[in-house]
């Protein structure tokens, strides 16, 4: 797993309160890890807060499992 | 009007986790006093307060796990923390757990604040200025909310019927009870979950109520020795954390259903000073009026109470113009003698909106094991009175009628008389 994906697995784990082994990469925050809108807005902020980087509102709406979230910062971060 | 009858109780204080815990060390004279843990004091005019116990749940600590999940123990302040913790407790302590619609629907939830998330607005405020709005947190405004106990505790336990918070101050916790005793009374609701909570030991919260010069700030090298109600060398209130809750439900209800009854609420009264913002009025004439509105809502007269849990901060004015007020509720009547009045702030410090919710239910103990708790460190009364004071030492006596008295700043003033059910 990359550096990155660990990190985001990381956060998820801490700010959705769930076990490990369910933040895989296909898993969505809402459906499968218990999220409501708010919590994913704040999941948002914290991968910001972690990789310096800047999610555009259309860009966290479409962040909705946990390997989206991990291309875009793959993404994000390379390119910075 | 309906009866409405005290069924369930729950508490975190600076004495312990637990109504029992804290009771048994109140009655053992013990004092939650310390020096202030958790953030800077150096610059600070009072560096002492009572804060809650943490730990891991044993010894009668506070572990936050035990009461809610950690991910959202994250998105709020401690005030909710600890008024959810209380609220779970007095359900439990009641047996009440309502599973149908119709009993979802009929029992709700009143519990209060005097100024909620003061230490996470302050906190936001720095991050705002600090990194923008975009590291706001979207929980910032729920987790500060002061109806957020009353919220989370509705959501937490599937309670349906009237969801309300007061804000009167100090009076916060004393009003939700009166209030929602009102609300069973008049038929909204059949049980109500009414109490208050409080966290406002952080740095914002000591320096502000030490630039109004409310704070004890004598007494930093000796904490336990600060609150200290009518003695003459009192200089100001000692903050407290936690919260209080009851469980309210109808005497008739409570009788068939079985419960346990701690005390029935026959009196509520309310006044305002009209005098000024932090000061009370040197004459008393708001807590006079607010006693005499509780005592006639109980039809009772001045001399069947037996003892008064005194609002008594340990501030120069407010202890003797609550006294001078007791003074003029009991009038020139023989039965002075007959009453005992003590201040449990002597012992758990001042827990602004959650001050009057504990202490209504020490008042419900006081009742239940027909003993009154001490006043701490009175040992030079600074006026003289024959009413007893309690001084240093529980006493046991007879305890049929009791009556909480809670001032707030505003001049807000709110009284309950409880009575034993026999």
């Amino acid at each position: 797993m990359s550096d990155v994906a660990e990190r985001v697995k990381k956060i998820v784990i801490e700010h959705l309160g769930v076990d490990a082994d369910k933040v895989t990469d296909d898993a969505n925050f809402i459906e499968d890890l218990g999220a409501d809108s708010l919590d994913t807005v704040e999941l948002v902020m914290a991968f910001e807060e972690e990789f310096g980087v800047e999610i555009p509102d259309d860009a966290a709406e479409s962040i909705v499992t946990v390997g989206d979230a991990v291309r875009f910062l793959d993404k994000a971060t390379a390119a910075s | 009007m309906r009866r409405v009858v005290i069924t369930g109780l729950g508490m975190v204080s600076p004495l312990a986790c637990g109504v029992e815990d804290t009771w048994q060390r109140l009655l053992a004279s013990q004092s939650g006093a310390g020096p202030i843990q958790g953030f800077e004091t150096s610059d600070l005019a009072c560096k002492i307060a009572m804060q809650v116990p943490r730990g891991d749940g044993s010894n009668a600590t506070f572990n936050p796990d035990q009461w809610m999940d950690p991910k959202d123990q994250r998105k709020v302040d401690d005030y909710i923390l600890y008024g959810v913790a209380a609220a779970t407790q007095a359900l439990a302590d009641a047996n009440w757990k309502p599973q149908t619609d119709e009993d979802r629907e009929r029992t709700g939830v009143l519990i209060g604040s005097g100024i909620g998330g003061l230490g996470g607005i302050a906190e936001t405020a720095i991050t705002l200025h600090e990194k923008g709005p975009r590291r706001v947190s979207p929980f910032f405004i729920s987790g500060r909310l002061i109806n957020l106990v009353s919220g989370y505790v509705s959501i937490m336990h599937g309670l349906k019927g009237p969801n309300h918070a007061v804000v009167t101050a100090c009076s916060t916790g004393a009003h939700a009870i009166g209030d929602a005793a009102r609300l069973i009374a008049l038929g909204d609701a059949d049980f109500m979950v009414a109490g208050g909570a409080e966290s406002a030991i952080n740095r914002i919260g000591i320096a502000g109520f030490a630039a109004c010069k409310a704070l004890s700030t004598n007494f930093n090298d000796r904490p336990k020795q600060a609150s200290r109600p009518y003695d003459r060398d009192r200089d100001g209130f000692v903050m407290g954390d936690g919260a209080g809750c009851v469980v309210l439900e109808t005497y008739e209800g409570a009788k068939a259903r079985g419960a346990k009854i701690y005390a029935e609420v026959i009196g509520y009264g309310l006044s305002g000073d009209a005098y000024h913002i932090t000061a009370p009025d040197p004459t008393g004439n708001g807590a006079l009026r607010s006693m005499r509105a509780a005592v006639k809502r109980a039809g009772i007269t001045p001399q069947d109470i037996d003892y008064i849990n005194a609002h008594g901060t340990s501030t120069p004015l407010g202890d003797e113009a609550e006294l001078t007020a007791v003074h003029g509720l009991l009038g020139t009547a023989d039965g002075t003698n007959a009453l005992s009045m003590s201040s449990t702030k002597s012992a758990i410090g001042h827990l602004l909106g959650a001050a009057g919710a504990v202490e209504a239910i020490f008042c419900a103990l006081a009742i239940r094991d027909q003993i009154v708790p001490p006043t701490l460190n009175l040992d030079n009364p600074s006026v003289t009175t024959s009413i007893d004071l309690v001084p240093h030492k529980a006493r046991k006596r007879e305890v049929e009628f009791v009556l909480s008295n809670s001032f707030g700043f505003g001049g807000t003033n709110a009284s309950l008389i409880l009575k034993a059910v026999a």
